[in-house]
């Protein structure tokens, strides 16, 4: 059988990733399609086991390939296994086959990068790495491919590493990882402390025996992980500076599938926290706040591509929130995180595609316009834009309005946050559409936008099917429930209305954020904007908009954007630089103590030595 | 004559497991013959022969622990003096190791114009005629190999000593040419000199401290053997504040050899001012040795008392692992910063150390602390050398620029040094994949299974924090413009490049699979009594 071959899915990217970072300048010539045949290969080989799986009886479809024992430590035992089933094969086909379409369109985009060989040994790293993290049999093999992911992430961040702000963002990704690293790590001491095993099968089989606030610790320290592996509320700070990447990494890792690695973990602990009502309910709650906080932002930016990190951190809170419902919402958080890596790779390769043609620039108030200029972009744009929105048919429309109506079956107060989310969402989407795509050009006289080449377009068309075609995965006869629902089990979701009820409430939120950004947006095109400063205008524009937008929703809509952004300025920067300022000066402090002197040194053994020996008087005294 | 000869019939040779014990006997007839050397020899032929005769005796030794090892002989030796026993052979086998990657460190000759680190002559003062003449001669002192066996030979017998006044004796055999070696560098003698200074007095000061915790132990049991103090713990009734005194001020002796806080404050003295590959041996080698006697001392002799000297622990870990983390952070030197995280380092193999996860104590699954600072020694021993080997190439006209602004863009001058530099300093953050992730597993677990989980949750941010200084140095070197004064990248001779070859493949090795060395410690089991 081949599935034993599952090694070869990572294997093939790990081993290009060598050839291109050791093989140094002599494979500069070929280095880029070596580089992009690698997640081809394995795309290939993912199609093959997956349509062997379905030829299997449902119960039969999950295969476990054991390479070799890791490390053994008296009853400990990791092992380096492969899981192989259903939900990792989605993942596989994710990143492999979206991995592949933007490693092709980079081929393109970094075509006038001296340094595109590193570049693509990096994005094939980051590939072995993802599907390690997906494949992996045991926590903690997962927390390896978990790390590389991280490792890959920062490297791609901070490539072009004479942007200062590039490398700061990098070591930023970097840090507040740690912090969510934390969680994984306690995660996986306490699963050998009560399983004996960080086994997935041993886990789960020893879940249902946990006590409550075991269960809830777990469940916590999980979503410590997730939160900083898939930027929510509060670890989100280091995404948007992580769009100091070059646009294809933005695209497949800070949005198609580093991110969603939160979710992931969710849904594959799923024994663990429904022993906990505490902890899904954390994961719940973390997501709507997410999903909210992600989507105002998303208002806030004028620089197109944070305008999409917005929207991913708001949409990965939509599939938290799915996953913290329990069996109601598995199946959709992933269904939801796979419609979203089509459409939002889509369209960050779009915005790739625009600044491409704008000589970098990602001001989205120097665009406007651009539809003509660029028809490809803009129409697979728009195919993106409709799917984020939840336009049927678009595969958006399955996804979220499943995860709308489940959240409103848990909780009507979450359900209005996913129902109000949506609304921003058309909201934000629209006004990028409107000021990259619509009304004046605003763009300066030596700019020259013009299409991209083929082998970017390409992607972004199919792509774009993609986002048309992804939803056919649930209304083909419900397939995706079917092929999930044994693995991570199923609930039907109870909705306080009927489902077609819902269907029309949800769809009237969204046509009223695309009207109030469309009011908004259309008669922003001052004609004076380009010769004068554009941005100054624009700004005022925003503060003094028509009354009725700002009275329902424009005015608390900003002041709260204002506060967020401040509150991510000052309240957790805040927090972050603080910290550090306070271990530097503490250092700083404790420093000083180091005089030089070895009288001082003498005396402080001394201290030291009359503290041993107290301490060890009190203990017995006591 | 019959009033002589009566004591000699009375007398009986001790019986010397001759055996068991040869590699000890190796290295320390090796160090003798090292001396003779040094005085009938002609001076061209010693560093050549020197350096055989200590790479062969190291080996040697190494094999014929091997052989210990793999007959799984476990035995108090000597009349109850030293004990032969598992932990004790595995840690004879990596400290031979590692001192082997030190030598070659040590016999390096082609980076610094054809001189090697060491003064060549210690007695001339630095920039005067005697010094010019003595370098243009080409004099140097060999004498730094037989020292370095005499302070491994030492070292081993720290490890396995099963009695306090052995232990006492190692301990100052593996010192007193440490402190020599320290003062030997070529640059910067003053510092240097400065350093074995401090070392040597604060050492006799520890020493003084240790030296009174035996006395007050041999008053309380009355008897020097750690077998024999364990079961007076259990007769004896009364006379505790003499024990815990003795405890206090033992450990005292035993934790400023560790380098934990508050007894640490000579380490980034010392490690700045010694010859580097000195800085690298010592970092590696004496926290190996003055770790397993520690354990020793505090596992067998004084195991009965455990829930007295346990509290008294786990403040100077955390202690430990909170300073040596948080003070790095500061630091402008490559060598000061990388002293501070070998503190930190100590930190966290405390957290093993009192965790207290024995086989006697109700572990029954997972590994023992026993197992995991073993297994942590590993892995910290080899990319600690390995990145002290690294600090030895990065030069400028002043000999090695230690100074952190000066290692800013190397990414960008020597790209394979740099990253090679780059996964040691993850390596000691405890990324996976390399061997200090395997290690701190280990010590993390060790002390999670023995109850101590509030320490490993303290040990989780502090390499939290570490990590933040690790990666600060990594962004220094790929992420900030190489300064036009830049200092070079020397090229190593073999022996360097030997040096962090290994250190480099036993780190990535550990890392990826860890298994074979682990099983190596799990199969040194515990200590004997």
């Amino acid at each position: 059988m081949s599935h034993e071959l599952t090694w070869l899915l990572i294997a093939v990217p790990a081993v290009s990733a060598a050839i291109l970072l050791l093989g140094g300048k002599a494979t500069n010539a070929w280095g880029h399609l070596l580089g992009t045949l690698a997640p081809l290969i394995s795309f290939a080989f993912g199609v093959v086991l997956f349509f062997q799986m379905r030829g299997r009886a449902v119960g039969e479809r999950s295969e476990t390939v054991q390479l070799f024992e890791w490390f053994s430590v008296g009853h400990i035992t990791v092992d380096f296994t492969l899981l192989i089933d259903p939900l990792s094969i989605l993942f596989v086909l994710l990143i492999t086959g979206v991995g592949s379409l933007i490693h092709i369109y980079s081929i393109g985009y970094m075509e006038h990068d001296e340094r595109r060989r590193r570049f693509f040994g990096y994005l094939n790293l980051f590939i072995a790495a993802m599907l390690l993290l997906v494949l992996a049999a045991d926590y903690l093999l997962l927390f390896v491919g978990w790390e590389g992911v991280g490792l890959a992430s920062y490297l791609l961040i901070g490539f072009w590493q004479y942007k200062t702000s590039a490398a700061v963002a990098a070591k930023k990704a970097f840090v507040v990882n740690r912090v969510g690293d934390i969680g994984l790590s306690l995660a996986v001491m306490s699963m050998w402390a009560l399983f004996g095993s960080s086994a997935f099968a041993t886990v789960n089989a020893g879940a249902e025996h946990l006590s409550k606030t075991w269960a809830t610790l777990l469940g916590l320290m999980l979503l410590l992980a997730a939160c900083g592996k898939s930027a929510q509320v509060p670890l989100q700070s280091w995404l948007l500076d992580a769009m100091e990447g070059p646009t294809p990494v933005s695209a497949l890792i800070h949005a198609a599938t580093m991110v969603t690695a939160g979710v992931y973990l969710v849904v594959r602990s799923h024994a663990i926290f429904e022993q906990s009502d505490a902890a899904s309910t954390a994961v719940v709650i973390v997501g709507a706040v997410t999903a909210l906080a992600g989507a105002i932002i998303g208002c806030a930016k004028d620089d197109i591509k944070k305008a999409l990190a917005g929207s991913t951190m708001s949409q990965i809170g939509y599939m938290m929130l799915a996953a913290g419902l329990g069996p109601v919402g598995y199946v959709f958080a992933i269904f939801h995180l796979l419609t979203h890596g089509f459409f939002k790779a889509n369209m960050f390769l779009g915005a790739g595609s625009v600044m491409h043609g704008m000589n970098d620039d990602v001001n989205m108030r120097h665009y406007g316009g651009l539809r003509t200029a660029m028809k490809i972009t803009f129409v697979t744009f728009g195919f993106g834009y409709l799917a984020i929105l939840g336009v049927p048919p678009f595969a958006g429309f399955f996804s979220k309005d499943k995860i709308i109506e489940a959240a409103f079956g848990h909780n009507v107060v979450i359900g209005l946050c996913a129902l109000l989310g949506a609304g921003i969402t058309a909201f934000y989407m629209t006004r990028v559409m409107m000021m990259t795509f619509f009304g004046q050009k605003r763009w300066d006289d030596d700019v020259h936008p013009h299409e991209s080449p083929k082998v970017m377009t390409w992607p972004l068309i199919i792509l774009a099917a993609l986002s048309l075609a992804g939803g056919t995965l649930y209304f083909a006869g419900h397939w995706i429930v079917g092929w999930l629902g044994p693995i991570v089990g199923r609930e039907e979701e109870h909705t306080p209305l009927s489902a077609t009820v819902m269907t029309v409430i949800t769809l009237a939120v969204v046509a009223a954020g695309i009207a109030i950004a469309v009011l908004m947006y259309r008669r922003d095109i001052p004609r004076e904007a380009p010769a004068g400063s554009p941005i100054t205008t624009f700004a005022r524009r925003d503060l003094y908009g028509d009354a009725l937008n700002e009275a329902l929703f424009m005015r608390p809509g900003q002041y709260l954007t204002r506060t967020l952004v401040w509150f991510d300025n000052r309240g957790i920067d805040g927090l972050v630089n603080g910290l550090a300022a306070l271990f530097g000066g503490l250092s700083g402090r404790l420093r000083r103590v180091q005089t030089g002197f070895v009288r001082s040194y003498a005396l402080s053994m001394v201290f030291g030595a009359a503290f041993v020996v107290v301490a060890l008087l009190a203990v017995r005294l006591s | 004559m019959s009033a002589l000869l009566l004591p000699l019939a009375d007398f009986t040779a001790p019986k010397i497991e001759y055996n068991e014990l040869a590699p000890l006997l190796v290295v320390f007839g090796a160090a003798c013959v090292g001396v003779l050397v040094e005085a009938f020899l002609p001076r061209p032929l010693r560093h050549l022969v020197q350096l055989a005769i200590t790479v062969v005796a190291v080996v040697v030794s190494g094999v014929l622990t091997g052989i210990l090892m793999n007959d799984n002989k476990e035995l108090i030796a000597a009349q109850g003096a030293i004990s032969v026993d598992g932990p004790a052979l595995f840690t004879w086998l990596i400290l031979l190791a590692l001192t082997l990657i030190s030598v070659l460190l040590f016999a390096e000759r082609s980076i610094d114009g054809g001189l090697s680190a060491f003064a060549g002559q210690a007695a001339a003062v630095p920039g005067s005629e005697a010094e010019r003449e003595g370098t243009a001669a080409r004099i140097e002192h060999t004498e730094i190999f037989p020292l370095t066996l005499f302070a491994v030979g030492g070292m081993m017998l720290f490890a396995a000593s099963n009695d306090l006044l052995v232990l006492f004796v190692a301990l100052e055999v593996f010192s007193l040419p440490l402190y020599l070696l320290c003062g030997l560098a070529r640059r910067r003698r003053l510092i240097s000199q400065e350093a074995a200074m401090k070392y040597f007095l604060l050492g006799a000061f520890s020493s003084a401290f240790l030296l009174f915790g035996i006395a007050l132990l041999y008053g309380y049991a009355g008897t020097m053997s750690l077998g024999g103090i364990s079961d007076s713990l259990s007769t004896q009734t009364g006379g505790d504040t003499i024990l815990l005194a003795g405890t206090g001020l033992l450990g005292v002796g035993l934790l400023f050899k560790v380098g934990a806080v508050p007894f640490h404050s000579w380490t980034p003295d010392v490690y700045q001012g010694a010859p580097t590959p000195v800085t690298g041996f010592m970092a590696a080698c004496t926290k190996i040795a003055a770790f397993v006697g520690l354990m020793r001392v505090f596992y067998v002799a004084l195991g009965g008392t455990r829930w007295d000297w346990a509290p008294m622990m786990w403040i100077v870990a955390i202690l430990t692992m909170v300073v040596g983390s948080i003070v790095a952070i500061t630091q402008t030197d490559v060598k000061r910063m990388l002293a501070y995280s070998s503190i930190a380092h100590a930190g966290f193999l405390l957290t093993a150390f009192v965790g207290l996860a024995q086989v006697g104590s109700g572990v029954h699954n997972g590994i023992t602390s026993t197992q995991a600072v073993l297994f942590y020694l590993v892995a910290y021993g080899f990319p600690t050398i390995g990145a002290f080997a690294v600090v030895t190439l990065v030069r400028d006209a002043g000999g090695e620029a230690t100074h952190l602004s000066r290692w800013a863009g190397l990414g960008k001058k020597s790209p394979l040094l740099a990253g090679i530099f780059a996964f040691f300093l993850l390596s000691f953050a405890g990324i996976p994949l390399t061997a200090g992730f395997t290690g701190k597993w280990a010590v993390f677990s060790a002390a999670w299974t023995g109850g101590a989980w509030p320490l490993v949750v303290v040990a989780v941010l502090s390499s939290l924090v570490a990590a933040f200084f690790y990666v600060r140095v990594i962004v220094l070197m790929f992420f900030s413009d190489l300064p036009a004064d830049a200092p070079d990248v020397a090229l190593p001779g073999w022996q360097t490049t030997s040096a962090v070859a290994l250190g480099l493949a036993a780190t990535v090795v550990l890392g990826l699979v860890p298994g074979p060395v682990l099983d190596l410690a799990a199969r040194a089991g515990e200590f004997i009594r």
